[in-house]
């Protein structure tokens, strides 16, 4: 029985993996009932030995599926093993998982069986069943199946707490050409309508306060990097359209591991664009947390991130009539977005300048990166008149990037 | 002359120490905890007494001079146990008693930046604690937890356990520092055990353990590997985020 159970657990969790998300924040669910489990802000139980955050049991219920993209593991043309979990024995493995603080909740997603709203169906009556009858409180993120009806994606919507459609590919040209049987109205219809019913849950709520929750971690979508052709320009701006258009919670980037001798796509072997993956999730946080416009990132002319060095000295390194700036007077906003300070570093000097004048040695006591921030704040030693292109090489030669082997012969030239 | 002044290493025992150390006009203290082993050979001791009245007095004298958070960060600090912890947290309280304005957020201060990142450094362990900690159900079905956090931030993920694990007992023991906290259905309770070595051993184990035990065991180990990506293998990554002191706690780790 449980040797069945194991067999399954591995062949669809092996079929998950490839989408990246793991997130377990951004919901508000308490324990109210003297049920099980709560969120909060996420925890990571464990990391892979690829170094990713392992928060929730990620699984398909079945890998079986009557599509055939390309990049997919799961596609129909594939010869892999397959095998399906009942709705039950997912409850039991997330229940079992959860009491043991393994993780934080569950991410259920699907290959389609059948059609989208037969699958659909299941994965919402997995929820349903962990709400209803266990009193589970912990995190449920559903991938919602491109094409099923508005009632499943509402009730979905009821369990979840966050709710997913993978766009997969940045273009619809790429799109057509390596998931021909999805189209791009089909998953951005999803996404339309809960995000229409969650604003009026919010809505909802302000007037009545016994309103129920509604995938209150909203959503959030996935793009595969580097199977196609598209730029960064071109992948940024599309997820700048969702947290615009949407209110995305997050866009994730999933470097394309090949996985097929399919001549539309890179050959196996082919390295995964780990840097490239890297520098798009800096790009992003710059978006969502630095407060910079997609178009100060990337744009038609420099539609590709640089990989030497992250976008936000890049940026600098682009607009140097702004630097240097004086870190006891220049705003919070500006302080921010020195390459070498972050978020907190830039609370505490803006803190701490209002009872002394700030040196060199107090920001390295803050713990601000110097190597990068001293070719862009004031100081007595510093000196103002060297190209970007200098500082680059400077900060590149000091640097210990993580990447730096992959940079070995360009620097070698220096 | 630094006088060494010795408390019972109980958070009001330190306050109630900060007392006397005004009230015995010490010049340069040196705060430690009683036992410890960096007592100087030239002079007596001074050895304080835990009064509750006077750690209360002081307590409130800080509190009303600080915000919650900024006190919230004091105990943090306090409950990191780093060595000379005692005399950062001293002078603090004499900096921020005898300024005017508030200079809780001065990090241009040594000892106010060393409180600020002490307690982030206990509120990471606090997290992993949350993170790695692995319960194991007996049959009487209790979900107990071994642990052995660098800092004593058991205190601080109490509430966390106790709200998220309403509908089932639990045990979460420290080994190093000898206590544990307990979950009754009702309300979490500071605990001392005995542990017995034999317990330890697999087969007493088996004898402890719901039937399920191991199965849940090992389809989690199956899940762990089953997730991992070989093409994107990064093993300094792994380390980084899962320093190999907590492996002992945890089930993914540990051989099949």
């Amino acid at each position: 029985m449980s040797d069945r159970i194991r067999e399954k657990l591995e062949i669809l969790a092996d079929a998950a993996k490839y989408d990246v998300s793991c997130a377990s924040s951004g919901s508000n669910r308490k324990n109210d009932n003297k049920g099980l489990g709560n969120t909060g802000n996420g925890i990571c139980h464990a990391y892979t030995e690829d170094g990713r955050c392992v928060s929730l049991l990620k699984i398909l219920l079945t890998n079986f599926c009557i599509y055939d993209c390309a990049y997919c593991v799961s596609r129909k043309s594939n010869d892999i093993q397959r095998a399906a979990f009942t709705v039950q024995e997912v409850v039991d493995l997330t229940i079992n998982f959860y009491r043991r603080n393994y993780i934080e909740g569950l991410f259920l997603s699907s290959g389609i069986f059948k059609n989208p709203d037969y699958t659909m169906e299941r994965l919402v009556l997995v929820a349903k069943k962990l709400r209803t009858e266990h009193k589970f409180n912990g995190y449920i993120h559903l991938k919602t199946i491109p094409g099923a009806s508005d009632e499943l994606m509402h009730e979905a919507a009821l369990y979840a707490d966050r709710l997913s459609v993978n766009v997969e590919m940045p273009t619809k040209e790429s799109l057509q050409l390596l998931a021909p049987d999805k189209n791009r109205e089909a998953m951005i219809k999803p996404m339309r309508f809960i995000d229409k019913a969650i604003i009026q849950n919010r809505e909802e709520k302000k007037i009545f306060k016994k309103t129920p929750l509604y995938a209150p971690a909203g959503q959030s979508t996935q793009m595969v990097i580097g199977a196609t052709p598209e730029t960064d320009f071109q992948v940024l701006y599309l997820s700048h359209f969702f947290y615009k258009k949407f209110h995305l919670r997050r866009v994730y980037y999933s470097g394309y591991v090949p996985i097929s001798n399919d001549n539309r796509l890179p050959a196996i072997g082919t390295p995964v664009p780990m840097i490239r993956e890297n520098r798009l999730y800096q790009a992003d946080w710059l978006m969502r947390f630095y407060h910079f416009k997609v178009d100060e990132i990337v744009d038609a002319a420099n539609p590709l991130l640089d990989t030497e060095v992250d976008p936000k000295l890049s940026w600098a390194l682009r607009n140097m009539h702004l630097f240097p700036v004086d870190i006891n007077r220049a705003d919070y906003m500006l302080i921010m977005r020195v390459p070498g300070i972050g978020l907190r570093s830039a609370q505490k000097i803006c803190e701490a300048r209002k009872f002394t004048r700030l040196n060199i040695e107090h920001l390295k006591k803050i713990g601000i990166s110097l190597n990068k921030a001293k070719h862009f704040i004031q100081s007595e030693n510093s000196c103002k008149d060297l190209q970007p292109e200098k500082i680059k090489q400077l900060i590149l030669q000091e640097g210990r990037s993580k990447y730096k082997a992959n940079f070995s012969t360009q620097l070698s030239v220096f | 002359m630094i006088q060494t002044v010795l408390y019972d290493g109980s958070f009001p025992g330190f306050f109630a120490a900060v007392f006397e150390i005004y009230e015995y006009k010490i010049v340069e203290p040196d705060i430690q905890t009683e036992g410890s082993a960096n007592i100087s050979l030239f002079s007596t001791p001074h050895i304080s007494i835990p009064d509750k009245a006077k750690a209360l007095r002081v307590m409130k004298a800080l509190q009303d001079k600080i915000t919650v958070a900024a006190f919230g960060n004091f105990y943090r600090a306090y409950l990191s146990e780093l060595p000379g912890i005692e005399n950062v947290l001293f002078r603090y309280i004499k900096y921020v008693i005898s300024s005017k304005d508030s200079v809780e957020k001065n990090f241009a201060n040594p000892d106010v930046l060393m409180i600020q990142q002490t307690a982030h450094k206990t509120d990471r362990e606090k997290h992993r604690m949350k993170a790695f900690i692995r319960f194991q159900k007996t049959k009487d079905e209790l979900y107990y937890a071994i642990v052995q956090p660098d800092f004593n931030v058991l205190p601080l993920i109490s509430s966390h356990f106790e709200k998220r694990y309403a509908d089932q007992r639990w045990l979460i023991y420290d080994t190093r520092r000898k206590y544990g906290l307990y979950y009754d259905l009702k309300n979490v309770e500071e605990v001392n055990i005995a542990f017995n070595d034999q317990l330890q051993s697999p087969c007493a184990l088996s004898t402890i353990y719901d039937e399920k035990e191991d199965i849940y065991q090992s389809l989690w180990r199956a899940y762990f590997d089953s997730v991992n990506i070989k093409a994107r293998k990064n093993t300094k990554l792994h380390i980084q985020h899962m320093p190999k002191r907590y492996w002992r706690y945890l089930v993914e780790k540990q051989p099949g």
